[in-house]
Protein backbone atom coordinates (compact mmCIF):
# COMPACT_ATOMS: atom_id res chain seq x y z
CA UNK A 1 0.00 0.00 0.00
CA UNK A 2 2.49 2.72 1.15
CA UNK A 3 4.68 1.80 -2.36
CA UNK A 4 1.90 2.16 -4.45
CA UNK A 5 0.78 5.47 -3.01
CA UNK A 6 4.31 6.97 -3.37
CA UNK A 7 4.75 5.02 -6.93
CA UNK A 8 1.26 6.28 -8.45
CA UNK A 9 1.16 9.43 -6.48
CA UNK A 10 4.62 10.64 -7.03
CA UNK A 11 4.58 11.87 -3.26
CA UNK A 12 6.95 11.15 -0.45
CA UNK A 13 5.33 8.68 1.97
CA UNK A 14 6.67 7.80 5.46
CA UNK A 15 5.46 5.01 7.21
CA UNK A 16 5.02 4.38 10.67
CA UNK A 17 5.12 1.09 12.20
CA UNK A 18 6.91 -0.97 15.09
CA UNK A 19 8.14 -3.73 12.62
CA UNK A 20 11.04 -1.89 10.48
CA UNK A 21 12.06 -5.22 8.62
CA UNK A 22 8.77 -5.78 7.58
CA UNK A 23 8.19 -1.89 6.17
CA UNK A 24 11.68 -2.71 4.51
CA UNK A 25 10.15 -5.99 2.83
CA UNK A 26 7.02 -4.22 1.55
CA UNK A 27 9.07 -1.63 -0.04
CA UNK A 28 8.51 1.46 2.60
CA UNK A 29 11.37 4.42 1.16
CA UNK A 30 10.73 6.33 4.34
CA UNK A 31 10.65 4.67 7.79
CA UNK A 32 9.78 5.81 10.92
CA UNK A 33 9.81 3.33 14.18
CA UNK A 34 6.92 2.66 16.10
CA UNK A 35 6.49 2.91 19.58
CA UNK A 36 4.68 -0.63 19.78
CA UNK A 37 2.56 -2.46 17.59
CA UNK A 38 -1.16 -1.79 18.73
CA UNK A 39 0.06 1.68 19.72
CA UNK A 40 2.30 2.47 17.16
CA UNK A 41 1.87 6.31 17.16
CA UNK A 42 1.65 6.89 21.08
CA UNK A 43 2.41 5.32 24.55
CA UNK A 44 -0.38 4.70 26.97
CA UNK A 45 1.76 3.86 29.41
CA UNK A 46 2.79 7.46 29.70
CA UNK A 47 0.25 9.27 31.42
CA UNK A 48 -1.64 12.05 29.26
CA UNK A 49 0.68 14.67 28.02
CA UNK A 50 3.31 11.75 28.02
CA UNK A 51 1.33 9.83 25.52
CA UNK A 52 0.69 13.06 23.75
CA UNK A 53 4.59 13.93 23.57
CA UNK A 54 5.76 10.81 22.14
CA UNK A 55 3.13 10.86 19.10
CA UNK A 56 4.88 14.51 18.50
CA UNK A 57 8.29 13.72 18.44
CA UNK A 58 7.23 10.48 15.81
CA UNK A 59 4.97 12.73 13.66
CA UNK A 60 7.88 15.57 13.79
CA UNK A 61 10.31 12.65 12.88
CA UNK A 62 8.06 11.82 9.92
CA UNK A 63 7.55 15.22 8.96
CA UNK A 64 11.57 15.63 8.53
CA UNK A 65 11.66 12.32 6.56
CA UNK A 66 9.20 14.08 4.56
CA UNK A 67 11.64 16.91 3.89
CA UNK A 68 14.83 14.51 3.40
CA UNK A 69 16.44 13.78 -0.12
CA UNK A 70 16.58 9.99 -0.24
CA UNK A 71 18.31 7.41 -2.57
CA UNK A 72 17.40 4.22 -0.87
CA UNK A 73 15.12 2.95 2.15
CA UNK A 74 16.03 4.87 5.08
CA UNK A 75 15.17 4.57 8.78
CA UNK A 76 14.80 7.86 10.57
CA UNK A 77 15.60 7.10 14.34
CA UNK A 78 16.09 10.58 15.44
CA UNK B 1 -23.21 -34.95 -1.36
CA UNK B 2 -20.13 -34.79 -3.26
CA UNK B 3 -20.52 -38.11 -4.81
CA UNK B 4 -23.93 -37.18 -6.06
CA UNK B 5 -23.01 -33.86 -7.55
CA UNK B 6 -20.03 -35.37 -9.41
CA UNK B 7 -22.23 -38.00 -10.93
CA UNK B 8 -24.48 -35.61 -12.51
CA UNK B 9 -21.86 -33.68 -13.66
CA UNK B 10 -20.65 -36.62 -15.79
CA UNK B 11 -23.45 -37.83 -16.99
CA UNK B 12 -24.28 -33.89 -18.28
CA UNK B 13 -20.59 -34.14 -20.06
CA UNK B 14 -21.80 -37.04 -22.14
CA UNK B 15 -25.04 -36.18 -23.20
CA UNK B 16 -24.89 -32.64 -23.80
CA UNK B 17 -22.72 -30.06 -25.95
CA UNK B 18 -21.11 -27.33 -24.30
CA UNK B 19 -21.69 -24.15 -25.18
CA UNK B 20 -18.72 -22.08 -25.65
CA UNK B 21 -19.08 -18.28 -26.26
CA UNK B 22 -15.65 -16.78 -27.49
CA UNK B 23 -14.43 -12.93 -26.89
CA UNK B 24 -11.43 -11.41 -29.29
CA UNK B 25 -10.26 -8.57 -30.51
CA UNK B 26 -10.59 -6.26 -33.53
CA UNK B 27 -7.29 -7.02 -35.11
CA UNK B 28 -8.21 -11.30 -34.67
CA UNK B 29 -11.23 -10.76 -36.06
CA UNK B 30 -10.23 -9.85 -39.87
CA UNK B 31 -11.39 -6.10 -38.93
CA UNK B 32 -7.93 -4.15 -39.19
CA UNK B 33 -5.30 -2.91 -36.94
CA UNK B 34 -4.77 0.12 -35.23
CA UNK B 35 -7.38 2.03 -36.92
CA UNK B 36 -10.13 -0.12 -36.16
CA UNK B 37 -9.20 -0.35 -31.99
CA UNK B 38 -11.68 2.20 -31.52
CA UNK B 39 -14.56 -0.17 -32.52
CA UNK B 40 -17.41 -0.75 -29.92
CA UNK B 41 -18.55 -4.23 -28.37
CA UNK B 42 -20.14 -6.49 -31.37
CA UNK B 43 -21.26 -10.25 -31.56
CA UNK B 44 -21.05 -12.21 -34.84
CA UNK B 45 -22.94 -15.91 -34.80
CA UNK B 46 -20.56 -18.60 -34.44
CA UNK B 47 -16.70 -18.68 -34.87
CA UNK B 48 -14.81 -16.28 -36.36
CA UNK B 49 -11.19 -15.70 -36.52
CA UNK B 50 -9.19 -18.27 -34.13
CA UNK B 51 -12.54 -19.37 -32.27
CA UNK B 52 -12.96 -21.48 -35.34
CA UNK B 53 -9.77 -23.65 -34.28
CA UNK B 54 -11.42 -23.87 -30.51
CA UNK B 55 -14.37 -25.56 -32.16
CA UNK B 56 -12.08 -28.03 -34.05
CA UNK B 57 -10.20 -28.82 -30.35
CA UNK B 58 -13.20 -28.99 -28.94
CA UNK B 59 -14.81 -31.13 -31.62
CA UNK B 60 -18.44 -32.62 -30.88
CA UNK B 61 -17.73 -31.72 -27.28
CA UNK B 62 -18.85 -28.19 -27.42
CA UNK B 63 -20.15 -26.25 -30.09
CA UNK B 64 -19.01 -22.21 -30.30
CA UNK B 65 -22.63 -20.36 -30.24
CA UNK B 66 -20.57 -17.01 -31.03
CA UNK B 67 -17.77 -14.72 -30.93
CA UNK B 68 -17.91 -11.33 -29.24
CA UNK B 69 -15.62 -8.58 -30.65
CA UNK B 70 -13.74 -5.51 -28.99
CA UNK B 71 -11.40 -3.26 -30.27
CA UNK B 72 -8.81 -3.09 -27.62
CA UNK B 73 -8.68 0.99 -27.35
CA UNK B 74 -12.41 0.87 -26.69
CA UNK B 75 -11.97 -1.49 -23.94
CA UNK B 76 -9.23 0.33 -22.43
CA UNK B 77 -10.41 3.85 -22.57
CA UNK B 78 -14.20 2.65 -21.22
CA UNK B 79 -13.49 0.23 -18.96
CA UNK B 80 -16.68 -0.26 -17.64
CA UNK B 81 -19.25 0.19 -20.45
CA UNK B 82 -17.34 -2.52 -22.17
CA UNK B 83 -17.53 -4.53 -19.58
CA UNK B 84 -20.89 -4.03 -19.31
CA UNK B 85 -22.19 -4.40 -22.65
CA UNK B 86 -19.59 -7.32 -23.45
CA UNK B 87 -20.77 -9.91 -20.14
CA UNK B 88 -24.52 -8.73 -21.44
CA UNK B 89 -23.57 -10.03 -25.02
CA UNK B 90 -21.94 -13.38 -23.96
CA UNK B 91 -24.75 -13.76 -21.28
CA UNK B 92 -27.81 -13.72 -23.88
CA UNK B 93 -25.85 -16.91 -25.43
CA UNK B 94 -26.55 -18.72 -22.07
CA UNK B 95 -22.72 -20.37 -22.36
CA UNK B 96 -21.29 -22.86 -20.19
CA UNK B 97 -17.87 -21.45 -20.61
CA UNK B 98 -16.06 -17.83 -22.04
CA UNK B 99 -12.91 -18.15 -24.43
CA UNK B 100 -11.29 -15.21 -24.43
CA UNK B 101 -7.53 -14.66 -26.21
CA UNK B 102 -5.09 -15.49 -26.09
CA UNK B 103 -3.82 -11.84 -26.13
CA UNK B 104 0.35 -13.15 -25.95
CA UNK B 105 2.13 -10.09 -24.99
CA UNK B 106 -0.60 -7.20 -26.43
CA UNK B 107 -0.86 -5.29 -23.08
CA UNK B 108 -5.04 -3.29 -23.89
CA UNK B 109 -5.98 -7.25 -25.45
CA UNK B 110 -4.49 -8.65 -22.10
CA UNK B 111 -6.34 -5.91 -19.83
CA UNK B 112 -9.14 -6.69 -21.53
CA UNK B 113 -8.98 -10.57 -22.05
CA UNK B 114 -8.56 -10.62 -18.16
CA UNK B 115 -11.61 -8.09 -17.45
CA UNK B 116 -13.80 -9.70 -19.59
CA UNK B 117 -12.72 -13.23 -18.17
CA UNK B 118 -13.40 -11.90 -14.22
CA UNK B 119 -16.42 -10.01 -15.23
CA UNK B 120 -18.21 -13.01 -16.43
CA UNK B 121 -16.76 -15.18 -13.96
CA UNK B 122 -18.17 -13.30 -11.01
CA UNK B 123 -21.56 -11.87 -12.92
CA UNK B 124 -22.70 -14.98 -15.00
CA UNK B 125 -20.78 -17.81 -13.08
CA UNK B 126 -19.26 -19.61 -15.67
CA UNK B 127 -15.96 -20.37 -16.03
CA UNK B 128 -13.41 -18.24 -18.15
CA UNK B 129 -10.29 -18.88 -19.52
CA UNK B 130 -7.94 -16.66 -21.35
CA UNK B 131 -3.95 -17.09 -22.41
CA UNK B 132 -1.24 -14.36 -22.14
CA UNK B 133 2.54 -14.13 -22.22
CA UNK B 134 3.97 -13.95 -18.81
CA UNK B 135 5.03 -10.25 -19.15
CA UNK B 136 1.64 -9.08 -20.35
CA UNK B 137 0.13 -6.67 -17.79
CA UNK B 138 -3.04 -8.87 -17.58
CA UNK B 139 -1.25 -11.51 -15.92
CA UNK B 140 -0.35 -9.54 -12.51
CA UNK B 141 -3.74 -7.74 -12.72
CA UNK B 142 -5.86 -10.20 -13.14
CA UNK B 143 -4.21 -13.84 -12.43
CA UNK B 144 -5.30 -13.84 -8.68
CA UNK B 145 -9.28 -14.24 -10.71
CA UNK B 146 -8.77 -15.38 -14.09
CA UNK B 147 -7.68 -18.74 -15.54
CA UNK B 148 -4.57 -17.38 -17.74
CA UNK B 149 -2.79 -19.98 -19.71
CA UNK B 150 0.49 -19.68 -19.99
CA UNK B 151 1.31 -18.40 -23.93
CA UNK B 152 4.17 -17.39 -26.50
CA UNK B 153 4.95 -13.43 -26.67
CA UNK B 154 3.48 -13.75 -30.12
CA UNK B 155 0.40 -15.24 -32.33
CA UNK B 156 3.29 -17.56 -33.33
CA UNK B 157 2.00 -19.63 -30.47
CA UNK B 158 -1.31 -19.51 -31.39
CA UNK B 159 -1.38 -23.67 -31.88
CA UNK B 160 -0.13 -24.54 -28.26
CA UNK B 161 -2.10 -21.53 -26.58
CA UNK B 162 -5.67 -22.38 -27.88
CA UNK B 163 -4.25 -26.06 -27.21
CA UNK B 164 -3.60 -25.17 -23.58
CA UNK B 165 -7.07 -22.82 -23.28
CA UNK B 166 -9.17 -25.94 -24.67
CA UNK B 167 -7.95 -28.76 -22.38
CA UNK B 168 -8.25 -26.24 -19.76
CA UNK B 169 -11.79 -25.20 -20.53
CA UNK B 170 -12.41 -28.92 -20.46
CA UNK B 171 -11.41 -30.15 -17.02
CA UNK B 172 -13.55 -26.87 -16.06
CA UNK B 173 -16.32 -27.76 -17.49
CA UNK B 174 -16.52 -31.12 -15.44
CA UNK B 175 -14.58 -33.97 -17.33
CA UNK B 176 -11.60 -34.24 -15.16
CA UNK B 177 -10.34 -32.92 -12.19
CA UNK B 178 -8.24 -29.70 -12.59
CA UNK B 179 -4.61 -30.48 -10.84
CA UNK B 180 -1.82 -27.65 -9.46
CA UNK B 181 -1.38 -24.27 -11.61
CA UNK B 182 2.16 -25.35 -12.98
CA UNK B 183 0.87 -28.46 -14.16
CA UNK B 184 -2.22 -27.30 -15.98
CA UNK B 185 -0.01 -24.32 -16.93
CA UNK B 186 -1.61 -21.47 -16.47
CA UNK B 187 -0.75 -18.74 -14.29
CA UNK B 188 -1.22 -19.30 -10.16
CA UNK B 189 -4.15 -17.32 -9.20
CA UNK B 190 -2.70 -17.79 -5.49
CA UNK B 191 -5.28 -20.58 -3.87
CA UNK B 192 -4.05 -23.48 -2.74
CA UNK B 193 -6.13 -26.21 -1.84
CA UNK B 194 -6.08 -28.80 1.19
CA UNK B 195 -5.32 -32.12 0.30
CA UNK B 196 -3.38 -35.38 2.50
CA UNK B 197 0.76 -35.89 1.55
CA UNK B 198 1.71 -39.76 2.11
CA UNK B 199 4.89 -38.52 4.48
CA UNK B 200 4.73 -35.85 6.77
CA UNK B 201 5.91 -32.24 6.82
CA UNK B 202 8.90 -33.02 8.74
CA UNK B 203 9.93 -35.90 5.99
CA UNK B 204 9.22 -33.24 3.36
CA UNK B 205 10.80 -30.47 5.04
CA UNK B 206 13.53 -32.60 5.35
CA UNK B 207 13.11 -33.84 1.93
CA UNK B 208 13.45 -30.39 0.81
CA UNK B 209 16.31 -29.65 2.56
CA UNK B 210 18.49 -32.23 0.91
CA UNK B 211 17.55 -31.61 -2.29
CA UNK B 212 18.61 -28.11 -1.53
CA UNK B 213 22.22 -28.54 -0.30
CA UNK B 214 22.48 -30.82 -3.20
CA UNK B 215 21.74 -28.37 -5.82
CA UNK B 216 19.02 -30.37 -6.94
CA UNK B 217 15.55 -28.85 -8.05
CA UNK B 218 13.25 -28.62 -5.68
CA UNK B 219 9.73 -26.64 -4.77
CA UNK B 220 8.46 -24.87 -1.81
CA UNK B 221 4.91 -25.64 -0.86
CA UNK B 222 4.59 -22.32 0.26
CA UNK B 223 5.83 -19.37 -1.76
CA UNK B 224 6.92 -16.41 -0.20
CA UNK B 225 5.24 -12.81 -1.97
CA UNK B 226 8.33 -10.91 -3.91
CA UNK B 227 7.82 -7.36 -3.49
CA UNK B 228 8.49 -4.53 -5.97
CA UNK B 229 11.46 -1.77 -5.08
CA UNK B 230 10.29 1.64 -6.32
CA UNK B 231 12.77 4.84 -6.03
CA UNK B 232 12.39 7.37 -3.37
CA UNK B 233 9.97 10.25 -4.26
CA UNK B 234 11.92 13.52 -4.19
CA UNK B 235 11.12 15.31 -0.64
CA UNK B 236 9.07 18.02 0.13
CA UNK B 237 10.54 21.60 0.22
CA UNK B 238 8.00 23.69 1.49
CA UNK B 239 6.21 21.91 4.44
CA UNK B 240 4.51 25.79 5.47
CA UNK B 241 2.44 25.08 1.98
CA UNK B 242 2.32 21.33 1.83
CA UNK B 243 -1.43 19.26 2.38
CA UNK B 244 -0.32 16.24 4.38
CA UNK B 245 -2.90 12.96 4.44
CA UNK B 246 -2.80 10.35 6.73
CA UNK B 247 -3.59 6.75 6.09
CA UNK B 248 -3.63 4.15 8.35
CA UNK B 249 -3.63 0.29 8.13
CA UNK B 250 -4.32 -0.16 11.52
CA UNK B 251 -7.84 -0.61 11.29
CA UNK B 252 -9.53 3.00 12.86
CA UNK B 253 -12.90 3.65 11.77
CA UNK B 254 -16.26 5.08 12.31
CA UNK B 255 -18.03 3.12 15.70
CA UNK B 256 -20.16 0.01 14.13
CA UNK B 257 -17.59 -0.23 10.81
CA UNK B 258 -20.19 1.44 8.56
CA UNK B 259 -17.80 0.25 5.62
CA UNK B 260 -17.79 -3.46 6.89
CA UNK B 261 -13.50 -3.49 6.16
CA UNK B 262 -13.13 -6.90 7.35
CA UNK B 263 -11.23 -7.58 10.50
CA UNK B 264 -8.79 -9.38 9.07
CA UNK B 265 -7.64 -10.75 5.09
CA UNK B 266 -9.19 -7.07 4.08
CA UNK B 267 -10.36 -6.79 0.62
CA UNK B 268 -11.64 -3.08 1.26
CA UNK B 269 -10.56 0.25 2.92
CA UNK B 270 -12.90 3.03 3.88
CA UNK B 271 -12.46 7.03 3.31
CA UNK B 272 -13.54 9.22 6.32
CA UNK B 273 -14.30 12.56 6.21
CA UNK B 274 -11.65 14.34 9.69
CA UNK B 275 -12.44 17.87 8.44
CA UNK B 276 -14.25 19.03 11.37
CA UNK B 277 -12.27 17.09 13.73
CA UNK B 278 -9.36 17.91 16.28
CA UNK B 279 -9.41 14.65 18.24
CA UNK B 280 -10.14 10.54 16.78
CA UNK B 281 -12.77 9.90 20.82
CA UNK B 282 -13.63 6.53 21.29
CA UNK B 283 -17.14 7.60 21.18
CA UNK B 284 -16.83 8.37 17.35
CA UNK B 285 -14.07 5.45 16.70
CA UNK B 286 -13.06 2.13 17.30
CA UNK B 287 -10.44 -0.53 16.19
CA UNK B 288 -11.88 -3.64 13.77
CA UNK B 289 -7.94 -4.74 13.75
CA UNK B 290 -7.75 -8.43 13.88
CA UNK B 291 -4.24 -8.86 14.73
CA UNK B 292 -3.46 -7.08 17.16
CA UNK B 293 -4.90 -6.37 21.52
CA UNK B 294 -7.01 -3.10 20.69
CA UNK B 295 -7.29 -2.38 24.34
CA UNK B 296 -5.39 0.95 23.98
CA UNK B 297 -6.73 1.98 20.00
CA UNK B 298 -10.03 1.58 21.45
CA UNK B 299 -9.14 3.75 24.53
CA UNK B 300 -7.21 6.51 22.35
CA UNK B 301 -7.97 5.86 18.46
CA UNK B 302 -5.00 8.44 18.06
CA UNK B 303 -2.41 6.14 19.54
CA UNK B 304 -2.69 4.25 15.58
CA UNK B 305 -3.72 7.43 13.60
CA UNK B 306 -2.30 10.50 15.28
CA UNK B 307 -5.29 13.14 14.08
CA UNK B 308 -4.94 15.28 17.14
CA UNK B 309 -1.16 15.73 16.91
CA UNK B 310 -1.43 16.66 12.98
CA UNK B 311 -4.24 18.92 13.73
CA UNK B 312 -2.07 20.62 16.47
CA UNK B 313 0.74 20.95 13.93
CA UNK B 314 -1.39 22.14 11.22
CA UNK B 315 -2.66 24.80 13.96
CA UNK B 316 0.53 25.46 14.83
CA UNK B 317 1.56 26.02 11.09
CA UNK B 318 5.07 23.84 11.06
CA UNK B 319 3.22 22.35 7.56
CA UNK B 320 0.34 23.70 5.56
CA UNK B 321 -3.04 21.88 5.62
CA UNK B 322 -4.21 18.29 6.56
CA UNK B 323 -6.16 16.50 3.86
CA UNK B 324 -9.62 16.18 4.72
CA UNK B 325 -9.93 12.80 4.56
CA UNK B 326 -8.09 9.60 6.44
CA UNK B 327 -8.06 6.20 4.64
CA UNK B 328 -7.94 2.86 6.00
CA UNK B 329 -8.18 -0.91 6.34
CA UNK B 330 -6.64 -3.53 8.24
CA UNK B 331 -3.08 -4.59 7.13
CA UNK B 332 -3.52 -8.42 8.94
CA UNK B 333 -3.48 -11.35 6.44
CA UNK B 334 -4.64 -9.11 3.39
CA UNK B 335 -3.73 -10.01 0.14
CA UNK B 336 -0.42 -8.14 -1.59
CA UNK B 337 -2.50 -7.72 -4.40
CA UNK B 338 -5.42 -6.16 -2.55
CA UNK B 339 -2.81 -4.28 -1.02
CA UNK B 340 -1.57 -2.76 -4.29
CA UNK B 341 -4.68 -2.24 -5.35
CA UNK B 342 -5.82 0.08 -2.18
CA UNK B 343 -2.53 1.71 -2.84
CA UNK B 344 -2.75 2.72 -5.88
CA UNK B 345 -6.73 3.86 -6.02
CA UNK B 346 -5.23 5.92 -2.74
CA UNK B 347 -2.57 7.56 -4.44
CA UNK B 348 -4.64 8.49 -7.22
CA UNK B 349 -6.88 10.22 -5.39
CA UNK B 350 -4.60 12.01 -3.47
CA UNK B 351 -2.60 12.90 -7.42
CA UNK B 352 -6.09 14.35 -8.01
CA UNK B 353 -6.55 16.61 -5.20
CA UNK B 354 -3.03 18.20 -5.14
CA UNK B 355 -2.15 16.18 -1.97
CA UNK B 356 1.71 16.58 -1.20
CA UNK B 357 2.86 13.99 0.98
CA UNK B 358 1.33 11.14 3.11
CA UNK B 359 2.22 9.98 6.93
CA UNK B 360 1.21 5.88 7.18
CA UNK B 361 1.18 3.95 10.07
CA UNK B 362 0.62 0.36 10.50
CA UNK B 363 0.28 -2.06 13.58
Amino acid sequence: MVREIENVAGIPVVQIATIVPIMLTVGANRIVPGVAIPHPVGDPTREGEGDRAVRRQLLERALKAIMTPIEEQTVFTS
Amino acid sequence: MKMTTKTTTQTTTTTTTKRVVCYINQFFAGMGGEEQAHVPPLVRPGAIGPAAQVQSLFGGEAKVVATVICGDSFYGEHLEAAREECVRMIGEFKPDVLMAGPAFNAGRYGVACGDVCAAVTEGLGIPAVTGMFSENPGVELYSPQVFIVKTADSARGMKDALGAMTSLARKLLGGAPLGAAEEEGYFSRGTRRNFFYETSGARRAVDMLLKKLAGTPFSTEYEMPVFKRITPAKPLENLEKATIALVSSGGIVPRGNPDHIRVSSAESYGIYDISGLDDLTPDEFESIHGGYDRVWANEDPDTVLPLDVMRELEKEGVFGKLYDHVFTTTGTGTAVAHAERFGREIGERLKRDGVDAVILTST
